[in-house]
């Protein structure tokens, strides 16, 4: 009998193909209401945080710099008070084997791939990730698929996104390109289908708990290096996991800062729009992303996401596209690095964020990406005038996300924008509601309660005000 | 023309306008969801051709065949004033010096 390979029924068959796919049956974390286990879940790799770091050191992971931007430091210190200026260390996390932080959590899901027999690996990426789980399968000698986004109906692509295929076929995987559209998931079920190879999601928790050793040797360096904990974590922030693997592994070294997470503003560029696909000069880091994952995290290719952000995050901030270009080149003309663009979200916010806080206080940004054709801003902000968009020198304040770009003509303009962290709770909250037909009982309360990073009291009162709605 | 045995580039559609999902914005409902995979060349063909190819991870996919031995052509972009002029100046608050 031929299977009915239409788009309907392939999604039909979604939960007996992920389950193949990924080895976790997600039922058993499940409450029947609101809440589930996360932390269950979360354990059910069967490998600890000692395991995670063993198995990355298999893979030559791990061990990256952290290094103190001195210049960087000096610039935001001649922009603030008298007695301001934190000071700013970056974890160069490009120098990891695929030049990311990604690879951390590809490692323990291609170890576990691996050893579970799987014959290969298939990631569904337009990211660093592709690269990532590329790297370990070469190590790992186990063929390996990407998929990616990359292309609008015109047959052009975002060069960011070119660059990484171009990066994941040199580590030997295959590539298969799409055109614009969420539909993607369903050309992934069907390889799944059809190879039986293992889904190396974003979003399981062999993934998160792979980026719990960055957090956990972020805190161990600033231990050993400065002598004192940092004050302040900064994340890009897109799908959630960089922020909660991160946070997840600074907590289990006893290290509690204040996580502030980081998106470039793209407000009022839809995703899934094929015209507006090549209106944006970032392809991750953003509001598009990051907005929609924190609100609602099971929105990926696997039931309950491992990434869940808002349990740790303690400040959400924006950048503008133009002043992470412009960051990208400080660090590049400053401090002699030349890093990102996409990665330096967190970066422009750190500048922002350092003019606020004493000379004393340690302000780490946690990951840097690598820098190459098509992936840098020269090649980005082409890209963007190729596109119509207006490029210019100027306040930030006046960026238009499809329409221009605007760098600040001085580094006291560059400040990150707040978000209104209570109303991403409430949200969620609001949601999470609305997916049972029964009130929430006092286990989900507490749940929603982990969830948001809120007292129960906040989740009650959001709750009834939504009823009274 | 490509000869079989070939490193070649195929394109296909997957869904057609009228198949797409229904959350999709209306301007990318109105075109196709299209797809590009490389493998080797099954059999002698021209441009334009249907064709099969074998992928590296030995997967056997058919589409139109459109290039021949692909390679990339993605760079660093034109010479952008702004990035220059931007990072200058930087430089200048931090160490002095002239405007160029």
């Amino acid at each position: 009998m031929t299977k009915d390979n239409s788009y309907s029924a392939v999604l039909a068959r979604k939960p007996e193909i992920i389950r193949a796919a990924v080895g976790v049956d997600y039922s058993k974390f499940e409450s029947g209401s609101i809440a589930f286990d996360y932390e269950g879940m979360m354990a059910s790799t069967g490998y600890s945080l000692e395991d995670v770091i063993a198995i990355q050191r298999g893979y030559a992971i791990g061990n990256t710099p952290l290094i103190e931007l001195h210049n960087i430091t000096s610039l935001v210190r001649s922009l603030s008070k008298t007695g301001y200026g934190a000071r700013i260390f970056i974890k160069d996390e490009a120098a990891n084997p695929s030049g990311s932080f990604k690879v951390r959590r590809a490692a323990t899901s291609i170890h576990h791939a691996k050893r579970m027999g799987y014959p290969g690996a298939l990631s569904a990426t337009s990211g660093n990730y592709g690269a990532a789980v590329a790297s370990c399968c070469a190590k790992s000698g186990l063929p390996c698929i990407v998929v990616q986004e990359c292309y609008d109906s015109r047959g052009v692509g975002q060069p960011e996104i070119i660059e990484k295929a171009r990066k994941c076929e040199a580590l030997g995987a295959e590539v298969v390109q799409l055109s614009v559209g969420p539909e993607l998931f369903y050309t992934v079920l069907r390889m799944l289908e059809d190879t039986g190879y293992f889904n190396a999601s974003l979003y399981t928790a062999f993934g998160i708990a792979g980026i719990e050793t960055l957090g956990y040797e972020l805190a161990g360096q600033c231990r050993t290096q400065i002598g004192k904990d940092p004050d302040v974590v900064v994340c890009t922030n897109a799908g959630g996991g960089n922020l909660t693997g991160t946070a997840r592994g600074l907590y289990k070294a006893d290290c509690f800062p204040e996580i502030v997470a980081a998106s470039v503003n793209l407000k009022g560029l839809h995703m899934a729009s094929d015209t507006q696909f090549n209106k944006k000069s970032f392809t991750t880091g953003h509001t598009g992303f990051g907005m929609p994952f924190s609100t609602w995290p099971d929105r990926s290719d696997v039931p309950r996401s491992a990434a869940r952000p808002l349990r740790y995050m303690d400040r959400y901030v924006t950048v503008r596209q133009g002043e992470v270009f412009y960051t990208t080149e400080l660090l590049a003309r400053l401090e002699g690095i030349e890093r990102g663009p996409a990665g330096n979200t967190s970066l422009a916010a750190a500048i922002s964020i350092a003019q606020e806080l004493p000379e004393s206080a340690v302000v780490v940004v946690q990951e840097t990406e690598y820098t190459g054709a098509g992936k840098h801003g020269s090649a980005q902000l082409s890209f963007a005038r190729q596109n119509g968009i207006r490029v210019s020198l100027g306040d930030p304040k006046d960026e238009v996300p499809g329409e221009s770009i605007v760098l600040p003509a001085h580094p006291s303009l560059l400040r990150a924008e707040e978000v209104d962290l209570d109303h991403m709770r409430r949200s969620l909250i609001t949601h999470a509601a609305e997916t049972v037909n029964q009130a929430p009982t006092s286990a989900d309360i507490a749940f929603l309660a982990q969830e948001t990073k809120a007292s129960e009291a906040f989740v009650r009162n959001t709750l009834s005000e939504t009823a009274q709605k | 023309m490509a000869n079989k045995g070939d490193w070649v580039r195929i394109h296909s559609v997957i869904l057609q306008p009228g198949e797409r999902a229904a959350a999709v914005p209306e301007d990318t409902k109105r075109v196709p969801l299209e797809q590009w995979t490389k493998g080797y060349l099954q059999a002698d063909a021209a441009f334009g051709e249907q064709v099969s190819v074998v992928t590296r991870t030995g997967r056997l996919v058919t589409g139109t065949l459109v290039d021949d031995a692909p390679h990339y052509t993605h760079s660093f972009g034109d010479f952008v004033p702004e990035l220059q002029q931007a990072g200058d100046e930087a430089f200048r608050l931090l160490f002095g010096g002239e405007r160029r």
